[in-house]
């Protein structure tokens, strides 16, 4: 009833509205020369003006009367009971406003599920946040060195909601190479159909670790597969468009995921407009118990490669993640192992062919490099503040798959509060090419504005 | 196919027997057990309910599992608490459900907070220094029976919006619920009437809308700031101003460790009150007024083991 009643009215109202604003503003436009012409059209135009004013004093009269009928609380209205059998002692529930609802002063209509209401002016900020994440490296590496002492990030973001459509999110990622859309994108929630569709640059639904944020993984450094095979730091992350539906079933979360990326990114190289690369994903997950849960997933990707035009990559993908989490002692216990497993499919010429007359250089033949890696990972909480970790990491090269790494690690981290963790980790690797390296990582992770989501 | 098929003949049956329009049940999904209680109080046999926390779990710290995506992709309504309770898993959940329905700001999304009597909302500038503090009030206000009327009347606004063929049922069924409430505020009243003014320490700041009700008073919290955990310092201060004040009960959420309670305990002599949060949080408690039943009675017996005041 209130829909109907209130709807269609304010709607008219703030059109009229609108129209007594203008029929206001165009003579008050027009007052200069009105005032050189002669007297009567002056005194029609005063007229004409009072006569506005009237109409628009009884528009904001009956305007503020709908608002006071409007910001009563939806259950003052309603009860269609009135609380006879109510005890003298009882509040008379529906007739005061108390401390705190709508009306009482605070803030009115829908709060936000995102956001902060507590400065009107920034009332349609998206959420901000700025994630620092400082990373530093003791002990010697000559494969691959990383800076001693380095603010190896600071990722800020701003997420909203855009419309009754759609919300977006924005993280953009300064790092000593320079300030980069880590992701930039729209998500529409409620299309026809259950799909999910997300537009603008993203990480790629491939795996788990490629679609996390480097602050939310429960290591310093990312997992030796995932630099030899797919990509390095980056990963794949791209412009495109993702699409994802449920796939309803009595017994498992299932979810399939479809993405289309331009095609140029660490993985993959674009030569012209139709080499998109493709990813793709299907996902399922079942609680095992209310403490205990299996996600599992398998991924594929696919795009030109930077060995020619001709030449195309494949990567597929498969990953599990165990979780324990007692419900009652979330708080404190809380114990995860994962690995992910990568098959590597690079195509790259055999050889070339130097033309005697022109010296015109053509690839021949076409050959594949085949490559695995994997990473087997467990994580354990300690206590409120304490978690402790391990990682095994073996992978060959996509480019030289005779060649392979492996690394172990151990991991402890400290978090003085949701906002802030320091973490250490110990990381022995042996290079394929026979060098070893024992390093210690250690991070610091800090976090301020808007109380983001907790990572799954 | 046989249990759809059932199903099919019991919403047959239901709609046969009813006098009232009857179409089939409104699936409401509550982020918590104690919006899920009252939403069965109100809509009774029209809806089918299923929480999301359980009661025995902290509530700001609940993992967004896809499980729980599958139960919003279903839902007609959404009832979540508000205030930012939930800003750390239900977001990602609501946009995942890929259900119009639900999404903040449609008509099967109800903020329960927005009616209700809120307390310890911030004045001035706020910062983390003080916590994980709640920018728009305490979002634990369901504690307090006449927020549970409340909560009652906006649920039954909601379901009827939803499912207005229904609305004398459902005002019918809320006006049963206020009147029970109403016998059980007074028989609550008496039970706490000897122990007005009595002063407790409290873990987390959960109580605020509870104590208010029943006249109690907090002298201090077993977490230095909110979310933040015990330190020695500020248990050592709190043990001080528990004998200072002759403090003799402190409450528990049944989800924090009981180490630091226990030490405080162990230095004051002070009761360590395991109490309730939420309906669920014991197996005994199936519903809003076993909910005060369970926390009232245990409150009541230790503050008169610790002598009145």
């Amino acid at each position: 009833m209130e829909v109907l009643v209130f709807h269609p009215f304010g709607a008219k109202s703030r059109g009229l509205l609108l129209a007594a604003a203008l029929s206001i503003a165009a003579p008050a436009l027009a007052q200069p020369p009105a005032a050189a012409a002669p007297q009567d059209p002056q005194a029609a135009l005063q007229a004409q003006i009072e006569q506005l004013k009237q109409q628009l004093e009884a528009l904001q009269q009956k305007v503020a009367a709908l608002e006071a009928a409007g910001a009563q609380p939806p259950a003052a209205a309603v009860p269609a009971t009135p609380p006879a059998g109510q005890p003298a002692g009882a509040p008379a529930a529906g007739v005061q406003v108390p401390a705190g609802a709508a009306g009482a002063g605070g803030p009115e209509g829908a709060l936000p599920v995102y956001g902060n209401t507590s400065a009107l002016s920034k009332i349609f900020n998206p959420d901000m946040a700025v994630i620092g994440n400082f990373i530093g490296a003791a002990g010697s590496n000559s494969v691959a060195p990383r800076p001693a002492l380095q603010l190896d990030e600071a990722e800020m973001s701003f997420q909203a909601i855009v419309d009754p459509y759609a919300r977006a999110d924005f993280f953009l990622s300064a790092s000593p190479e320079g300030l980069d859309v880590e992701e930039g994108f729209i998500t529409f929630p409620t299309l026809p159909g259950g799909l999910l569709m997300k537009v603008g640059k993203l990480k790629a639904q491939f795996g788990k670790v490629n679609a996390m944020h480097s602050h939310v993984l429960p290591w310093v450094d990312e997992p030796l597969p995932m630099v030899n095979l797919l990509g390095g730091e980056e990963g794949l992350n791209d412009s495109g468009i993702s699409v994802s539906k449920l796939i309803l079933n009595p017994v498992m979360f299932l979810e399939a995921t479809g993405e289309v990326y331009n095609g140029n990114n660490d993985l993959f190289k674009s030569y012209k407009r139709s080499d998109l690369a493709y990813v793709g994903r299907l996902r399922g997950y079942r609680d095992i118990s209310e403490s205990m849960n299996l996600d599992i997933g398998t991924s594929f990707a696919h795009g030109h490669n930077d060995a020619g035009p001709d030449d195309t990559t494949q990567v597929y993908g498969v990953d599990a993640t165990l979780r324990y989490r007692p419900l009652q002692e979330a708080l404190y216990k809380k114990a995860m192992l994962r690995t992910e497993l990568f098959w590597s499919r690079r195509e790259h010429p055999q050889g070339t062919v130097v033309d005697d007359t022109t010296g015109a250089v053509t690839p021949v033949g076409n050959v594949t490099a085949k490559a695995f890696g994997y990473y087997v990972s467990a994580d354990y909480q300690l206590g409120r503040r304490w978690f402790a970790g391990g990682r095994y990491d073996w992978s060959e090269r996509a480019l030289e798959p005779d060649l392979h790494d492996r690394a172990g690690s151990l991991l402890l981290t400290y978090w003085p509060s949701e906002f802030s963790q320091i973490r250490g980790q110990f990381r022995h690797t042996s290079y394929a090419e026979g060098s070893t390296a024992s390093e210690f990582l250690f991070q610091f992770l800090f976090s301020i504005g808007a109380h983001g989501a907790h990572p799954f | 196919m046989r249990s759809s098929s059932l199903v099919l003949a019991a919403a047959l049956a239901a709609g046969l027997n009813s006098a009232a329009p009857a179409s089939a049940a409104l699936k409401v999904v509550a982020t918590t057990e104690d919006l899920g209680s009252i939403a069965r109080e109100v809509g009774g046999d029209r809806v089918t309910v299923d929480a999301i926390a359980r009661g025995y779990q902290d509530p700001h710290f609940v993992e967004a599992k896809p499980s729980f995506i599958l139960k919003l992709h279903a839902a007609d309504l959404l009832i979540a608490v508000g205030r930012e309770l939930e800003i750390g898993w239900l977001p990602p959940l609501i946009t995942q459900s890929r259900n119009p329905k639900v999404q903040p700001g449609a008509a099967g999304y109800l903020d329960a907070s927005l009616t209700m009597k809120i307390l310890e909302i911030p004045t001035g500038q706020i910062t983390r220094a003080m916590g994980d503090v709640h920018p728009q009030g305490n979002p634990h206000y369901w504690l307090e029976p006449g927020n549970g009327r409340r909560m009652a009347q906006a649920i039954q606004a909601k379901l009827s919006e939803l499912s207005p063929g229904d609305a004398s049922y459902f005002a019918g069924r809320y006006a049963d619920f206020d009147r029970r409430l109403g016998e059980a505020e007074k028989r609550w009243d008496a039970m706490m009437a000897p122990y007005r003014g009595a002063k407790i320490v409290t873990y987390h700041r959960s109580w605020p809308n509870f104590v208010e009700r029943f006249g109690l008073q907090v002298i201090g919290y077993v977490e230095p700031r909110p979310g933040i955990p015990p330190s020695p310092s500020h248990t050592l201060e709190l043990i001080q101003e528990m004998k200072k004040q002759n403090v003799k009960v402190m409450l528990v959420e049944p989800y924090f460790d009981l180490k630091t309670p226990n030490a405080v305990a162990r230095e004051t002599g002070a009761t360590v009150l395991v109490l309730a949060p939420s309906v669920g949080a014991e197996k005994e408690i199936t519903d809003y007024f076993q909910l005060f039943d369970y926390d009232l009675t245990r409150l009541a017996a230790a503050l008169k083991a610790a002598g009145g005041k």
